[in-house]
């Protein structure tokens, strides 16, 4: 986690992608589906830029497969439409058949057809009849297309079973490229695979992808995979999308308790606003546009709270998880000077127990008193959000 | 399509209850509560009572020794002890009469069946004890238990599906057979409908049997859903399964190996030795006869016919159970759950009826053999066809779909293909059936026509035994094979 060193955080930079725009490549609107009684999708709305990349992240049961599903055209919408470049695809009476939607579509485990070699695989969706110099020009955009996904152009006479999880994933987005999409859809593509092989596989599909210059959208339960890969991110909960927006937006300014704990670890505290200043355990804190006065719930990412020699907030260490780079370290907090001699404070909170992090493991043991001191700003959220 | 299916598999039952029906109350007791029926009741009960239980002791105690102890050449024992099933029991009780001539009545029934169907509970029995978690042994073992009250406590109760289910085919066999019981004229109500069939064609004293037939093909049916339970017998929790301790038998081998050498010998070898004993006393002359060749080629289009057009019913009914399922796949299964115990009398008694009631042109009539044989072996090929469904997800059609294949070349490129070897395993169990097959050939065939067990059938009773012998020869050839993908088709399925 890589937190800023000024004391303010810098200002969020707005991605092309976010900004609602007249020539965007995939419109969705007011899309809701069902399957049988259960509503799965509520009313989506999402726009996403020619050449962008969007991550539709929710936790499991939340829709955003069968939202992907929709767009590659392997379901029906409800109601709503969907369209690309324009044309509506689904919907309005319009239904353009998956097959016709110059679509890639990468699955959770890639779906090759167990009974194809690799080669065969990412040839399947290219005609010999309709590329100029017939098998030969076949067999060399495999060829290419192998070496786009730094696979050796040897393996395309193995079986797909021969190959390594994070080898299938990279076929599969070769088989989706064959066929020179405009939009990729993938869907999960990296959550098979172990930690390690899941950041270079999505390092490299990312940087495909960007070369290729093809509109992305993938779908994660994994927030991090989310903010690292996309310039759009867009969290999905309950069938409807809660916020929409670029990854540090979404982070550091999520639109409700809920988003900001489905993001990351975030410290909640009691607080009572008053202009744009919020008074809680942790002192006064700024908050950017303030959504209530008075009682406030108060969100704040760990890494913003450090521990500092001079810091003027007191905390008392209740115990530590050690994780080798990082300490994570409970504190329970002691009650501000400034708000114990307010007789008329009407700030809610005092003596909670909060959870930061420290690359140091030596300087918090519990029982000890550390000095802690808040960087940049709070989000405010209405209590009863 | 389905739908279609699905009533002409309930062709049988729909008959022989219209049947009972139409028959009339007063007169259908009368033909039913009669000294003649509480034998052939006395008989069939004996015959099942008798046979059903020593299968299972045969067969489970076989599969224990090849899977659970240290047998010498367990190997080779575990694929002996399920050959006597490429032995048609027909064949099988034709050696046991040229053994011993004077074999007949309720004993000999009992001794030739139990040989002929032990290995339907052993096979079963066998893959499941080979898939069988051995840390609940060792846990039982942990919890104080010796080898003799695990096996008691833990591995038998874990064994209760394979055993109802090999329980119920012997008694559904025992039930349908023709051939073997009336060879040793042993009376059961196949036999005797067959005979008031002969004699009076369409009489209703026969449907009154058939019924009665019915009555307890379903009864079992219950019985094996009642006592199946609902129990979870799946391994519970993740990890890998580890390998199973086997008994060392110590002092035991020697009676081991001798218990399974007289059982192969006299479940296989006995009909092996004789059916060759025949076709040396017989010499060049019986293989030279006029009927020989039309005979294993009529047996060949039959079967290619039945295999195929069982196959392409299947299919849809397959992928309805795997792709859609619902009440409706669900209704699909059972009615063909319910077809599955029917006799191939019955099938048989009811293409006679209806095709002369309703199509007279189709009686007699190589289609009506052949959707006879559709709907006999049709859940013989579904549980192939499924199973093969099951490796071909449609994630794999929507990835063709996504690649710019339309929908149906999609499905033809990749789940067709996908399930192609499935389907061929199925249509070469339907084809081997179909050439064993006695009782419905009988009946339907078309005049004239002689396949292998019709030509053997007809030899036999004539006594021209060395006649007859390379029919049998050739019939226990084609089945080995189907034997053989029976037995790793159940290593496969076990574990579900």
């Amino acid at each position: 986690m890589t937190a800023p060193s000024t004391r303010r955080l810098p200002e969020p930079r707005v991605a092309a992608s976010v900004a609602a725009s007249t020539n965007s490549h995939l419109q969705i609107t007011d899309v809701t589906k069902n399957f049988g009684s259960q509503a799965v999708l509520r009313g989506v709305n999402l726009s996403v830029a020619k050449g962008g990349t969007t991550a539709i992240v929710g936790p499991s049961g939340s829709g955003k497969t069968t939202l992907l599903r929709l767009i590659a055209g392997f379901e029906h919408p409800d109601t709503g439409t969907i369209s690309l470049n324009g044309t509506t695809v689904a919907g309005d009476g319009a239904w353009l058949p998956a097959h016709k939607r110059q679509i890639g579509y990468v699955a959770q485990d890639g779906a090759l057809f167990p009974h194809l070699t690799v080669g065969q695989n990412v040839a399947f969706g290219l005609n010999a009849a309709k590329l100029e110099g017939g098998r030969r020009a076949v067999a060399a955009r495999v060829a290419e297309l192998l070496e786009m996904v730094s696979l050796d152009a040897s393996m395309a006479k193995r079986r797909p079973h021969q190959l390594s999880g994070g080898q299938q994933q990279r076929v599969a987005l070769a088989r989706a490229l064959a066929r020179e999409p405009e939009l990729m859809l993938l869907d999960e593509p990296f959550s098979a695979l172990d930690a390690g092989l899941r950041v270079a596989t999505r390092r490299a599909v990312a940087k495909v992808l960007a070369e290729a210059g093809v509109t992305t959208i993938l779908v994660t339960h994994d927030q991090a995979e989310a903010l690292s890969f996309a310039d759009q991110v867009a969290v999905m909960r309950g069938g409807k999308l809660a916020q929409i927006g670029n990854p540090f937006v979404v982070y550091t300014r999520p639109a409700d308790r809920a988003t900001a704990e489905f993001l990351g670890d975030a410290v909640i505290l009691d607080a009572w606003l008053e202009g744009s200043l919020a008074t809680c355990s942790l002192g006064g804190i700024p908050v950017r546009r303030p959504p209530a006065q008075g009682r406030v719930q108060l969100m704040l990412r760990p890494e913003q709270i450090r521990i500092a020699e001079d810091g003027p907030i007191r905390g008392v260490v209740v115990d530590t998880d050690y994780f080798g780079p990082e300490t994570t370290v409970r504190l329970k907090l002691n009650v501000p000077q400034e708000v114990a001699e307010h007789a008329d404070h009407r700030y809610p909170g005092g003596g909670e127990v909060i959870t930061i992090r420290h690359w140091n493991a030596s300087i918090a043991r519990p029982g000890m008193e550390l000095c802690l001191r808040v960087v940049g700003e709070a989000v405010a959220f209405p209590v009863d959000a | 399509m389905a739908v279609l299916i699905a009533l002409f598999s309930l062709v049988p039952l729909g008959y022989v209850a219209y049947m009972t029906v139409a028959t009339g109350w007063d007169t259908a007791v009368g033909l039913i509560l009669r000294p003649r029926v509480g034998e052939l009741l006395a008989n069939t009960l004996l015959l099942m009572a008798a046979t059903i239980p020593l299968c299972l002791l045969l067969g489970v105690s076989g599969a224990w020794l090849v899977e659970r102890t240290n047998l010498r050449g367990r190997r080779v024992w575990a694929v002996l002890l399920a050959a006597p099933l490429a032995v048609p029991a027909f064949v099988n009780s034709y050696a046991w009469v040229s053994a011993i001539p004077a074999l007949g009545g309720l004993g000999s029934g009992i001794l030739i069946s139990t040989l002929s169907y032990f290995p339907l509970v052993y096979i079963p029995a066998a893959a499941t004890l080979s898939r069988l978690d051995p840390a609940i042994e060792q846990s039982a073992a942990a919890l104080g238990l010796g080898a003799w009250r695990a096996f008691f406590r833990v591995v038998l109760p874990q064994m209760r599906i394979a055993l109802t289910g090999g329980g119920l085919l012997v008694g559904l066999h025992l039930l349908a057979e023709y051939g073997a019981f009336a060879m040793i004229r042993f009376d059961t109500f196949t036999t005797a409908i067959m005979t008031q069939y002969r004699s009076t064609f369409n009489g209703a004293a026969g449907n009154m049997l058939a019924s009665v037939l019915v009555f307890f093909c379903l009864l079992l049916l219950l019985a094996e859903v009642r006592s199946r339970g609902t129990a979870r017998y799946a391994r519970i929790g993740p990890g890998v399964q580890g390998r199973a301790l086997r008994l060392p038998l110590r002092a035991y081998q020697v009676p081991a190996q001798i218990f399974l050498l007289a059982l192969t010998a006299l479940a296989f070898g006995l009909p092996l030795i004789y059916v060759m004993r025949w076709i040396l006393a017989g010499g060049a002359e019986v293989w030279t006869a006029a009927e020989f060749l039309p005979a294993l080629l009529a047996t060949f289009g039959y079967g290619i016919a039945g295999a195929v057009a069982t196959i392409v019913v299947a299919f849809p009914m397959a992928y309805l159970a795997v792709r859609k399922p619902g009440w409706f796949s669900k209704s699909l299964e059972l009615s063909n759950y319910v077809t599955s115990s029917m006799p191939g009398i019955v099938v048989a008694l009811a293409f006679v009826t209806v095709s002369i009631r309703m199509v007279p042109g189709m009686y007699q009539t190589a289609g009506l053999l052949v959707a006879a044989y559709v709907l006999l072996f049709l859940p013989r090929a579904l549980v192939n066809l499924r199973a093969g469904l099951a490796q071909a997800p449609k994630e794999l059609d929507e990835a063709a779909q996504a690649l710019g294949k339309p929908p149906l070349l999609a499905f033809i490129r990749v789940t067709l293909r996908l399930t192609a070897p499935a389907a061929a395993g199925g249509a070469a169990l339907v084809f081997l059936a179909i050439a064993n097959e006695l009782t419905a050939t009988l009946l339907l065939s078309p005049n004239g026509t002689k396949t292998l067990a019709t030509e053997f059938w007809s030899k036999s009773s004539e006594i021209d035994y060395a006649g007859a012998a390379p029919y049998a020869l050739l019939m226990i050839l084609l089945s080995a094979p189907m034997t053989y993908l029976l037995f790793q088709q159940s290593k496969k399925v076990a574990g579900q």
